[in-house]
């Protein structure tokens, strides 16, 4: 297997609690890669780590065999592309502002006719075209999801990692969403790294699922082999019952398991 | 059932509309920024001819085309005083001051990611106005000359705003760290000057606060050369930062991701404009409103992208403060009321009106 992204030993802290212990990874090339776990477990701040807007304390991480802690910000910007799980709204860009922004790492001082095509060529793929003079602050959530998915694609990187991207989302939307993602990762031979709440869409829609708890994985693999009993026991400390749709499984949570700390 | 090719077809008709559209909106704004470069040649032909030695227009500018063409008419010397040495560097340094604080507050607006951010938000006019009252009352000067309360001014300003950056800097440069650090050392100036005050007596009190009120009547060709000079410098580099400035405004996590070092880029843009504001403030004093709300008023009209809104600033502020100050040298015949009183009285209406009728009254939410 080729491997897009390897973090090896990474460690970072936060205030002097150490969210990242040791941390290995390794992800293939064209997948969707959802990572899930409890609140605190460090899925947002591996993400971060992942694209340097954390800086970890020590380790290695390379992306396409290049060392991420060691590139320059704007090629590091033409290798992965960040989609946040929302954005500063305090300024009125348009939407199409809004993608061209994505154009940055490629720019020198002004931008060309070549990338306003790209982000049309964008805006198009995802169908909100007719968005583009609208200000990004007027639109509803899943459409400034929609818009910053197409920020991270005018980005043309082979990697794009989501923050919570269903996090605000209504079920439509958030299908919609993962769909889109589905759709891209196939065509365009991307690889997507999520960090995901809803279990239920992390193994709908992902070839490999990392379960974290505490900085560490506790269990990764095929969603249907990560998505046990067992380890939601272990790492989300509840009981649930996993049934099986069309070989996907997906979870019903029953009870809470009392705090054993 | 229409079939997959016609819908094709009709959303590419789509797209070419919307395309038209953008290309509309990008030539408006051109538009607008040609009528503003129009606006501030028209008000500048205009006001020359006004004040209060009695002249006629012809005169005014047959003095101005002398000043081109030596020798081309005969001119009265006092109306070629006036004109050229009073009026006209008036004039001039209104637009240098104007356009200098509506960029620079654009550009800290976007860097703090705060639309309450302006050229005074890092304690720049308090720093500077310290720098006022210990010339006045302590007699504590930088330099000797006609130049001392410009001078103390000037570095006063700049000591404080660069204690606030360093500050901040050593503390990962975060835009609230800077704001924070930036009210908090105000407070300390403004105690400081109040102490002084307190202490002053009458006359000294009245420098202190006819500078803390901010007039441009003293401006002449050697301050313009300098207030000119920096502002060459400054302006082209905020200039050049336009995609990072826009970046910069959805935050910092996304402006990294997209290739932006956002901490530089703040560092970079404070230090920058804070020299600019702070050779401004030395010499008009305290016109804080301009740099506030020329921003505003140009991303009312134009929106957030700042390749126009950074031009658009400059000449909003320009004129903004060219207009207020032709006001205050005519309106009560030979008495010269301060610009930053003028200014606040006439601004602040028209900022009113914008907020109440603006399109996008809720871009700041």
């Amino acid at each position: 297997m080729i491997s897009k992204l390897v973090i090896k030993n990474l460690c970072f802290s936060y205030n002097g609690t150490q969210v990242l212990h040791d941390f290995f990874m390794a992800i293939g090339d064209g997948q969707i890669v959802s990572i899930v776990g409890p609140n605190g477990s460090g899925k947002s701040t591996l993400i971060k780590c992942i694209d340097r807007i954390l800086v970890p304390s020590s380790g290695g991480i390379t992306v396409d065999r290049c060392d991420v802690l060691k590139m320059d910000r704007k090629a590091l910007a033409r290798k992965i592309a960040y989609v946040p799980q929302n954005s500063l709204r305090l300024f009125p860009n348009t939407v199409f502002d809004v993608v061209l922004m994505g154009r940055r790492p490629y720019l020198a001082w002004k931008g060309g006719k070549k990338d306003e095509e790209k982000v049309w060529e964008v805006l198009y793929l995802l169908g909100i075209e007719a968005l583009a003079l609208v200000p990004f602050t007027e639109l509803s959530g899943g459409q400034q999801q929609k818009v910053l998915i197409a920020r991270a694609l005018a980005q043309e990187t082979g990697l794009i990692l989501l923050d919570e991207p269903t996090s605000n989302l209504d079920i439509w939307h958030q299908i919609d969403v993962m769909e889109i993602l589905r759709t891209l990762v196939r065509k365009q031979r991307l690889t997507a790294i999520i960090a995901i709440h809803d279990l239920n869409m992390a193994a709908r829609y992902s070839d490999r699922v990392m379960m974290m708890k505490r900085g560490k994985i506790v269990a990764k693999g095929l969603p249907c082999d990560v998505m046990t009993g067992e380890n939601l026991e272990t790492v989300y400390g509840i009981k649930a019952n996993i049934r099986f749709s069309d070989d996907i499984p997906f979870v019903i949570p029953l009870a809470r398991i009392p705090d054993k700390n | 059932m229409p079939s997959y090719r016609n819908i094709k077809r009709s959303r590419t008709g789509k797209m070419v509309q919307i395309q038209e559209a953008h290309s509309h909106a990008v030539w408006k704004k051109v538009l607008f920024l040609t009528g503003l470069t129009g606006l501030l040649i028209f008000a500048t032909a205009v006001i020359i001819t006004l004040g209060q030695v009695p002249m006629s227009v012809p005169d005014v500018y047959r003095t101005l085309v002398n000043r081109l063409v030596p020798g081309l008419f005969s001119i009265n010397d006092l109306i070629d005083h006036v004109i050229w040495h009073i009026r006209f560097p008036l004039i001039v340094g209104a637009l240098i001051a104007g356009f200098g604080l509506g960029i620079c507050g654009c550009v800290m607006q976007a860097v703090l990611k705060n639309p309450m951010a302006s050229p005074f938000t890092l304690g720049i006019s308090s720093g500077a106005h310290f720098g006022i009252s210990i010339a006045a009352v302590l007699g504590i000067t930088i330099l000797d000359g006609p130049y001392f309360l410009v001078a103390n001014a000037f570095l006063c300003a700049l000591l404080c705003s660069g204690f606030i950056i360093a500050l901040s800097a050593l503390k990962g440069a975060s835009s609230e760290t800077l704001i924070l650090a930036g009210i908090a050392v105000n407070y300390l100036f403004q105690a400081a000057n109040q102490f002084l005050s307190y202490i002053a007596d009458d006359e000294q009190r009245t420098v202190m606060s006819s500078w803390g009120m901010g007039s441009l009547s003293d401006l002449n060709w050697h301050s313009i050369w300098f207030m000119g000079g920096i502002a060459l410098i400054c302006i082209p580099v905020l200039c050049s930062k336009t995609w990072d400035l826009n970046l910069m405004t959805v935050g910092d996590e996304s402006a990294k991701s997209m290739g932006v070092d956002a901490n530089f880029i703040r560092i970079l843009v404070m230090v920058v404009s804070s020299l600019l504001v702070a050779a401004i403030v030395a010499f008009i004093g305290v016109i804080g409103f301009v740099g506030l709300v020329a921003p505003h008023i140009g991303r009312m009209i134009l929106g957030n992208d700042h390749k126009y809104l950074i031009p658009a600033s400059g000449g909003i502020g320009g004129a903004l403060l060219l207009i207020a100050n032709a006001v205050s040298m005519n309106l009560l015949g030979s008495v010269v009321l301060p610009t930053g009183i003028i200014m606040s009285i006439l601004g602040v209406p028209l900022f009113m009106y914008l907020i109440l009728k603006g399109k996008r009254r809720e871009f700041w939410s």
